[in-house]
């Protein structure tokens, strides 16, 4: 029975089970359920991702009204691939945080925040399988709301006023969005992406398209932390409760990113966007500004999780370069990076979070010496640094590869240099960390003995993604596959306006195939 | 001398990258029990060069040898192939190991150093990654296992954990990371977008209808993205990383890695651009000479170093660059002296750095100017050092003699008189800053106050020497007498080079064919 709603699955699930969690009220009882719903949405969404990888697009009529009367949830495997990649790592996240929060903030607040975690996946989700412009902007309020509560859970104060300043930007974005999807319904009459896509096709320079176009940007905009509408996310991400912020970087900002995606592609068209607005050219700028602005930013703080905020900003860069690249290795390039650079923050995050579960404090100065009394963390932080710095046999690597390929493929050998040298910045603030760890002794007056390794707990989700990161840099045929196809699948529209302007030479190259049904969708 | 007749030739490979790490997990184990570890180092060291030599034996027989590992990208991954000039730097680096393994037992327990286990493990990784820069079978894969191969030898330079040591390994990484991503990794992928291929391939990769502005980026992209290949200006991680202990030095920064960069520098001409292709190339000519204005800088800088390990290092830093010009001359046989003066080089100048590190722990002196009469306490030890310096020289009866023939040749035969100005007056500059160091040891009294004076003047007895532990003797020894040995059966060394498509000892090989018939 539950086979025919899988596409239903993954929102219903954490949904439901989020009421429960907060019902059960018991730290212990709430984390067991929390984690396991969160463990059998990720099935679902492995199971999404196979099956969209066979069949092209999974069409799912919510309440069996049909499309474009009814909300209609629509998994390509461009959703299937972030959607694994935000449950899996929720689940993992929810593992964690069991000892972390217990450490951080009151026992009376946990249910909450297995709750609130539970609120946010399923808004997360939702924007990632829904197929209406609309209800999109629901989930998107959704899982923002359950952000901020998380967010303010933090027992450290200053969280309050971070989230505050976290809530007017993201409410800000939010009624962008939603101005933009008014205007559009306006000229339009619908919601339904697909149905907006080719109604939108029929007006050329439209002025209200336009402007529904530019609040729809600015909006996601502000939602995926792009620079210069970033600068809510560095105090976010470092007043928030450790496991929240290994959530949150790992996933919410991923998702704003496939927004941007699915409005550019599938709602406005490459096309419009990128020739007609010249938006590719908007992006790729703010995306290198971002790179490097925010790289150095990342290399003079001495708070690490703020160090690692900025990271994430200039790291959301990369993945909008590929997207400005407008080709489909470009692309892809995105789709991987967002993955794998999943994998990577999720792990330092959780690293730092295990380094604050002992010391207290997440300063630089409180990482010296801890290379030898937490040496499984301060291993597991090398690794996934190492990842980021873009090293061989690690996930970091594989998107920096594509993401130079992109640029060259165009001949674009400055893009190319700027990318690379951008990259030498991480050198810098992983090398500092690294080398307080290693080199130096613990802090005066702490007890050496009270530092030891935090519990197996908090280190067994650390280490899966950590493995993950080694494992996806060397067997890229999962992701590389999944990105290339919902790549691929994302540019049909493209492909047939811009065919004679021969962007997509390298298309045939990337190895994949795409059914043949779902051409003639695309073509519908 | 095939001892793994029964192993399937190809799966040889798998086992001299695999030998090593299987040799790092046992040390970790063995780690409590000092004898049973070096037991272990000597065993997979001894073990992984009878290996390489099988290796040689199938590739004198013209065996062909590949492995295919994974695929990172659709049409491109790790693989393996077996040739001439790998087989030669896998032959230099392995059997090196043997003896540099016997030295560091000697030297870190006479130098009381601390850590040995995590010493002895990132050793052996090291080497499994040199082994897999000998025989990688495409630019990715030499990509992937130099980076490895810098992150490992990491620890090794940092070993001391001094403040120092911390300053020297920053120097280290950040020079030899950021070249690698910012320009190596650039000219990988630049490559690739071009070519569409990263496979070494005889005679190059590149179409002849490939614009040449493109090319010659895409050379000094080359040429300083491998930065161990240690030209100037991104020449200063060697110096830095002679904080590391000196069995470190001597295998790494005189052998291993310092020969990964200008072993990569050959591999990328030989079979990514081509040797005949390269006087084509508008910045081959630019690089040719910033490598000359490397080797002497360097050398005057050496000559203003009184340590000794430093000296040794600037040293290197200048023969290092011999080899990139050797492979930049476009010269046939300038290139077989380049591929042979990753041997010559590695015999000679590991002599002295073990001879630096002999001193260091039976004198504890590390300035040349206290050496000076040290010579009678220490005979082995600086006759070791002077043959080793007569090597690096190029001097007769010594193996450096035949890689700096062949380069002068190589330099006279691509008219470019310049640099065989540049090899004469750097060899004159080696005997400046090299030979005072044994002469005085032996032949100046010490200075240090009358009563040594008048102890001088006794009549030399063996019972007046206080030499370092033994086994850091028969290391020195070995080497020295393979400098000898170079000299007088550089053979079978001459004849693997020869296997090298594009690359040969004899003159008026093919590049030069035209040109003559010209003037005749």
């Amino acid at each position: 029975m539950l086979e025919q709603h899988l596409a239903a699955l993954p929102i219903l699930i954490p949904l439901i089970a989020a009421p429960i969690a907060l019902l059960l009220n018991r730290s212990l009882y709430s984390w067991l359920f929390a984690t396991a719903a969160s463990a059998w949405a990720s099935v679902t969404a492995w199971q999404l991702l196979v099956l969209t990888l066979s069949e092209g697009v999974v069409s799912y009529a919510v309440g069996g009204w049909a499309p474009p009367w009814g909300i209609e949830l629509r998994v390509d495997t461009a959703s299937a691939f972030v959607l694994l990649a935000v449950s899996a790592i929720s689940t993992f996240v929810l593992v964690y945080s069991k000892d972390s929060i217990e450490k951080e903030f009151e026992e009376s607040k946990h249910a909450l925040f297995y709750t609130a975690h539970l609120l946010c996946l399923a808004g997360l989700t939702g924007i990632l399988l829904t197929g209406d412009a609309f209800n999109l902007f629901v989930f998107l309020e959704i899982s923002s709301l359950a952000t901020y509560t998380l967010v303010s859970l933090a027992s450290d104060r200053r969280c309050l006023t971070a989230a505050f300043r976290y809530l007017v930007m993201g409410t800000i974005g939010a009624t962008f969005i939603l101005i933009g999807v008014g205007l559009l319904y306006m000229k339009t009459g619908t919601l339904n992406m697909l149905d907006l896509a080719q109604r939108i096709e029929l007006y050329d320079n439209s002025r209200t398209i336009n402007t529904g176009l530019a609040f729809i940007m600015v909006g996601v905009s502000i939602k995926l932390a792009l620079f210069p509408l970033h600068r809510w996310l560095p105090p976010a991400y470092t007043h928030a409760p450790s496991a929240v912020t290994a959530f949150l970087a790992s996933t919410a900002t991923k998702v704003a990113v496939y927004v941007m995606i699915r409005f550019i592609f599938t709602v406005f068209g490459a096309d419009y966007v990128f020739h007609e607005m010249n938006m590719d050219l908007v992006l790729m700028v703010l995306a290198t500004v971002a790179i490097f602005k925010c790289s150095y930013m990342a290399t003079v703080q001495s708070n690490i999780k703020t160090a690692l905020a900025y990271s994430s900003v200039a790291q959301i860069g990369y993945m909008m370069l590929g997207v400005s690249l407008v080709s489909v290795t470009g692309l892809m390039s995105g789709l991987i990076h967002v993955f794998n650079h999943a994998l990577m923050k999720g792990a330092l995050f959780m690293a730092v979070g295990a380094v604050f579960y002992r010391m207290g404090s997440v300063d630089l100065k409180a990482f010296r010496g801890l290379g030898r009394h937490m040496p499984l963390t301060m291993a597991a932080f090398t690794l996934a640094g190492l990842s980021i710095i873009g090293v061989p046999l690690t996930v970091g690597f594989i998107s920096k590869w594509y993401l130079v390929s992109a640029a060259l493929e165009q001949n674009n050998w400055i893009l190319a240099a700027l990318v690379l040298g951008g990259s030498l910045f991480a050198i810098v603030y992983i090398g500092r960390i690294l080398e307080a760890a290693y080199f130096k002794d613990l802090p005066e007056g702490v007890d050496p003995n009270s530092i030891k390794e935090v519990p197996w707990l908090m280190l067994a989700p650390m280490w899966v993604l950590v493995i993950a990161n080694i494992y996806f840099g060397i067997d890229t045929s999962l992701t590389t596959d999944a990105a290339s196809s919902a790549a691929q699948w994302l540019f049909q529209g493209v492909e047939q306006t811009m065919s004679e302007q021969t962007v997509i030479e390298q298309a045939a190259t990337v190895d994949s195939s795409v059914p043949t049904n779902i051409v003639q969708e695309a073509s519908l | 001398v095939n001892l793994w007749q029964g192993v399937d030739p190809s799966q040889l490979i798998t086992l001299s990258i695999l030998l090593p790490l299987v040799g790092a997990v046992l040390i970790i184990a063995a780690g409590k029990y000092p004898n049973l570890r070096e037991t272990v180092t000597l065993t997979t060291a001894v073990a992984l060069f009878s290996i390489v030599l099988a290796i040689t034996d199938y590739t004198y027989s013209g065996v062909k040898m590949e492995l295919d590992v994974v695929e990172l990208f659709p049409g491109l991954g790790i693989n393996f192939f077996v040739e001439p000039l790998g087989v030669l730097f896998a032959l230099v680096a392995s059997f090196l190991w043997i003896i540099t393994s016997i030295y560091a037992i000697g030297y870190m327990r006479g130098h009381h150093e601390e850590n040995q286990t995590r010493f002895f493990c990132c050793f052996a990784i090291a080497i499994s990654s040199v082994m897999a820069i000998c025989f990688s079978g495409n630019l990715l894969t030499l990509f992937i296992f130099y980076e490895v191969l810098t992150l490992s030898t990491y620890p090794l330079v940092t070993h001391a954990g001094t403040k120092a040591a911390k300053k020297g390994g920053r120097v280290y990484l950040g020079i030899l990371l950021s070249t690698s991503i910012a320009f190596l990794l650039f000219a990988v992928i630049g490559t690739y977008s071009v070519t569409g291929t990263l496979d070494f391939v005889d005679g190059g990769i590149f179409d002849e209808s490939e614009s040449k502005a493109v090319l010659g980026f895409l050379l000094v992209l080359f040429c300083y993205g491998i930065g161990k290949a240690a030209i100037m200006p991104f020449h200063r991680w060697l110096p830095a990383a002679m904080v590391a202990p000196t069995p470190v030095s001597a295998l790494l920064h005189a052998v291993a890695v310092v020969k990964a960069g200008v072993f990569s520098i050959l591999k990328v001409v030989i079979y990514i651009f081509g040797v005949d292709n390269l006087k084509d190339i508008p910045t081959t000519d630019i690089m040719l000479y910033i490598g000359a204005a490397t080797i002497l800088l360097s050398s005057c800088i050496a000559m203003t170093k009184d340590n000794l390990k430093a000296r040794l290092a600037y040293s290197t830093v200048s023969q290092l660059s011999y080899i990139v010009v050797g492979a930049l001359l476009a010269s046939s046989i300038a290139t077989a002296g380049a591929a042979l003066h990753i041997a010559t080089h590695a015999v000679g100048k590991i002599t002295l750095f073990f001879c630096a590190g002999a001193i260091m722990v039976a004198a504890h002196k590390k300035e040349i100017s206290d050496m000076v009469g040290l010579g009678r306490k220490m005979p082995i030890t600086f006759a070791a050092f002077a043959i080793g310096a007569i090597s690096i020289i190029g001097l007769p009866p010594m193996a450096g003699t035949w890689s700096k023939w062949y380069l002068t040749i190589g330099a006279l035969e691509a008219d470019k008189l310049i640099i065989v100005a540049v090899l004469m007056i750097s060899s004159l500059l080696n005997i400046a800053y090299l030979l005072p160091i044994p002469i005085k040891a032996f032949f100046a009294a010490p200075s240090n106050g009358s009563g040594a004076t008048a102890e001088g003047a006794e009549p030399w007895s063996w019972s007046q020497t206080q030499e370092a532990p033994l086994p850091i003797l028969i290391a020195l020894t070995v080497t020295s007498i393979g400098c000898l040995a170079l000299f007088f059966y550089p053979e079978p060394l001459i004849e693997l080079i020869n296997m090298i498509p594009d690359v040969s000892t004899e003159m008026g090989s093919a590049a030069v064919a035209p040109a003559e018939m010209g003037e005749g």
